[in-house]
């Protein structure tokens, strides 16, 4: 019995063992759902060995949706409890394990495999490509995010949640005053999932960089694929930072080192310091593809070019820069001195700059263009004044004077849910419905679409413009009460009220994904949007190999030359094509890493030493595994392209 | 026969035992610790830089200004990070 006492959780409610009982009830009934209809097969055949970049996008995206609403779940939570004065509804352990899980879970495992659900599905296309560069190595990306996000995830019914906030700062996440397994959680959980991110970000710069179509040269890429190659190099940079991090936390977790300790030679604040290295471009991660998604979106409703595609791509070029050299703006206060704020102030003010670039080269776009407000594209018109309001508050915080009033109050809570909501989560959703279509063979709902987006950015303004104010009269954040004589109360409601409608807004979405399943037409053109770039050239639903015959190249929007312009699109004729084979290994491997980190959290070490050799193993197996893929035989394309109509243009 | 000689490896092996000739001296002759870092700092990345183009081929492509560009990159986020943190943890702090 002493063995399971370590599984047990610290510090227990109703509430999470309904959420233990519920879980393994999910859990049965997936398994005997999956035996009673005999979907076993198919699930290991399609989807878990599948290396196609296609499947492999929609797999991120149904885990981003899943972990969207575990997140939201959360942040309803927290909302709930800050709604009225000296609340009772969670005590203050509870409150730290939630605001902690939620910021995890909504960064790094809704908003990050969200980006890369959408870069995976379009990217190749967008270029022409069949697949991605390391397809079996795109399968390994996937399969590490999900089965870190997974261990993330169980933290808080086996052994406690992490408690000491998203960031994770030493000495609070220290073995003295963080005493549960949670930080363990924290400190695998996403070093697992944060390599498979690594190896994506690997990926996407070589397929990007090596296997564009005839013709597209660099400054003729889709605008999403430019940023997307941004976004990746970020990722292969930045990401390195975060795992030699969480390797040093770790250690002085695990094995008593002294990296971030405050005696014995450690530096506590150097965890804060790295943590922002790789968190600040980490912003910019999310932020650039959901640029890329804005500007392909309202570029196809104008019926115009994006203007300034030059600029465009120059300010996402200064961006790649400058957000590697803005960090510190995120602890103006730690002590450093005014020499090192006033650089870090200068820089940060300076990136507004190629930001608003960006904007007003939307707002060019629109200008004279022949305007159809669809669901993409009203989330895109509410992105600009939302994300405007973000951005500005944003310059605010960047003065570093100033910051010692708005720093860790709700002021910046206000301040990054505007930025990243309309920035991220908007982008994300138009893009959902705009490449819908692409990926599933129907369009979503506009009317609910339109619905969902209203109710979304009213309850975004609501929920989150209270914070502005009572941050400046001084509530802090990550406090879980306060009392009724500051007067918070009633913003705080306001801010509650706020929340529930961004759950309704989610609910809405859910509806009408369900509802459009059910009623929307199939009989779409493969090219339902009137849109511009490549990935609208293939049929739809699109075959294995993408395209029977590499598409050629003469400018950024390539289908709209060949749908207005006369340009022949696919010269030649059928030819074999060599296609990857599936494996099961990616799935394996990563499986044997969700139980060595599971096994290091909980210092089972003979487990985790069995669990070491198992992935060196699958590894081992890869060096020595003879795998040439197969070919797609003429019959068979010509088979496929006359079910689906042919290859026109 | 003259163009067959690999005259470019050849003086590229030789220079870089030079480099590292020159890196020992730190460690065979009494100089103070900032010389030797300077020593070791200078023949470091002119030995990595003779690795990359002699002996790894990174200018023998069509696609050799996306390799210098990256390393170039590469090279100013890393030394970004390693002197803002110095300037951050120890040089400014108050």
């Amino acid at each position: 019995m002493e063995f399971f006492e370590r599984f047990a959780i610290p510090h227990p409610s109703p509430a999470i063992y309904a959420s233990m009982v519920a879980i393994v009830l999910t859990s049965i009934a997936l398994v005997v759902g999956l035996t009673y209809f005999k979907k076993w097969g198919y699930l290991w055949r399609e989807w878990l060995t599948t290396v196609d970049h296609k499947r492999i996008g929609i797999m991120y995206l149904i885990s981003a949706l899943l972990m969207l609403f575990r997140g939201g779940v959360d942040a309803i939570m927290l909302r709930a409890q800050l709604a009225v004065p000296e609340n009772q509804l969670l005590d203050a352990q509870h409150y730290n394990e939630v605001f902690t899980t939620h910021g995890v879970v909504m960064i790094l495992f809704m908003a990050m495999p969200f980006i890369i659900a959408l870069m995976n599905f379009v990217v190749p296309l967008q270029i022409g490509a069949r697949d991605v560069a390391f397809p079996r190595l795109n399968a390994l990306s996937f399969w590490l995010f999900f089965f870190g996000a997974m261990l993330f995830n169980i933290s808080f019914v086996v052994g406690g949640s992490p408690d000491a906030g998203w960031t994770s700062y030493f000495p609070l996440a220290g073995n003295e005053f963080s005493e549960s397994v949670g930080s363990n959680y924290y400190m695998i959980a996403i070093q697992i999932a944060g390599i498979g991110t690594l190896m994506t970000g690997i990926n996407f710069v070589t397929t990007i960089m090596k296997m564009r179509a005839p013709g597209m040269t660099l400054m003729k890429m889709p605008m999403f694929t430019w940023t997307a190659l941004i976004t990746n190099l970020l990722i292969t940079f930045a990401f390195p930072v975060l795992t030699v991090l969480l390797a040093m936390g770790t250690f002085d977790r695990l094995f008593g080192t002294h990296f971030f300790t405050m005696d014995n030679g450690g530096m506590d604040m150097l965890w804060a310091n790295l943590f922002w290295v790789w968190g600040h471009p980490e912003v910019y991660i999310l932020i650039l593809p959901a640029f890329g998604v804005y500007s392909e979106v309202i570029s196809t409703f104008s019926r115009r070019n994006l203007f300034g595609y030059k600029a465009m791509v120059a300010s996402i070029v200064v961006i790649s820069v400058l957000s590697f050299i803005v960090w510190a703006h995120h602890f103006y206060t730690m002590g450093q001195g005014p020499l090192s704020n006033s650089i870090f102030s200068i820089t940060t003010m300076a990136i507004a700059v190629p930001t608003g670039v960006k904007i007003f080269n939307w707002l060019f776009t629109m200008y004279k263009g022949k305007i159809e407000i669809t669901t993409p594209m009203l989330y895109s018109l509410l992105f600009i004044p939302l994300f405007t309001i973000g951005g500005v508050t944003g310059v605010m915080l960047g003065m570093s004077a100033a910051d010692y009033q708005y720093h860790n109050t709700m002021f910046l809570v206000a301040h990054f849910h505007m930025v990243i909501i309309p920035g991220v989560v908007f982008a994300m959703l138009a893009g959902l419905t705009y490449w819908w279509p692409k990926m599933f063979g129907f369009m979503l709902n506009e009317r609910l679409g339109k619905w969902a987006a209203w109710i979304l950015a009213i309850s975004t303004l609501v929920a989150f413009m209270p914070m502005f104010l009572t941050g400046l009269d001084g509530q802090a954040r990550r406090a879980y009460t306060y009392s009724e004589a500051t007067g918070f109360g009633p913003l705080n409601m306001l801010s509650f009220v706020g929340a529930i409608g961004l759950a309704i807004g989610f609910a809405v979405i859910v509806y009408n994904i369900y509802y459009s399943v059910r009623y929307s037409p199939r009989n779409i053109s493969a090219d339902p949007w009137d849109a511009r770039s490549l990935e609208w050239a293939t049929h739809t639903p699109v075959p294995e190999y993408n395209f029977a015959i590499l598409p050629q190249v003469s400018s950024s929007e390539a289908f709209w030359d060949a749908k207005k312009h006369g340009h022949k699109l696919f010269p030649g004729r059928y030819e074999e094509i060599h296609m990857p084979n599936k494996s099961g290994v990616p799935f394996i491997m990563s499986a044997i890493f969700f139980i060595w980190g599971f096994a290091l959290i909980f210092s089972l070490w003979t487990l985790a030493i069995i669990a070491t050799l198992g992935i060196f193993a699958c590894m081992t197996h890869r060096s020595f595994e003879k795998d040439d893929g197969h070919h797609i035989h003429l019959g068979e394309i010509e088979e496929t392209e006359e079910k689906l109509g042919g290859t026109k243009l | 026969m003259g163009e067959l000689f690999p005259r470019g490896q050849v003086m590229g092996f030789i220079f870089s035992l030079v480099l590292t000739a020159v890196a020992m001296l730190v460690y065979f002759m009494d100089m103070s610790f900032t010389t030797g870092m300077t020593v070791l700092l200078v023949t470091a990345f002119i030995q990595a830089g003779l690795q990359l183009v002699v002996f790894m081929h990174a200018g023998e492509t069509k696609d050799k200004y996306d390799i210098y560009a990256n390393i170039v990159y590469g090279v100013l986020m890393a030394l970004a990070v390693v002197f803002g943190t110095l300037l951050l943890m120890i040089w400014d702090v108050v």
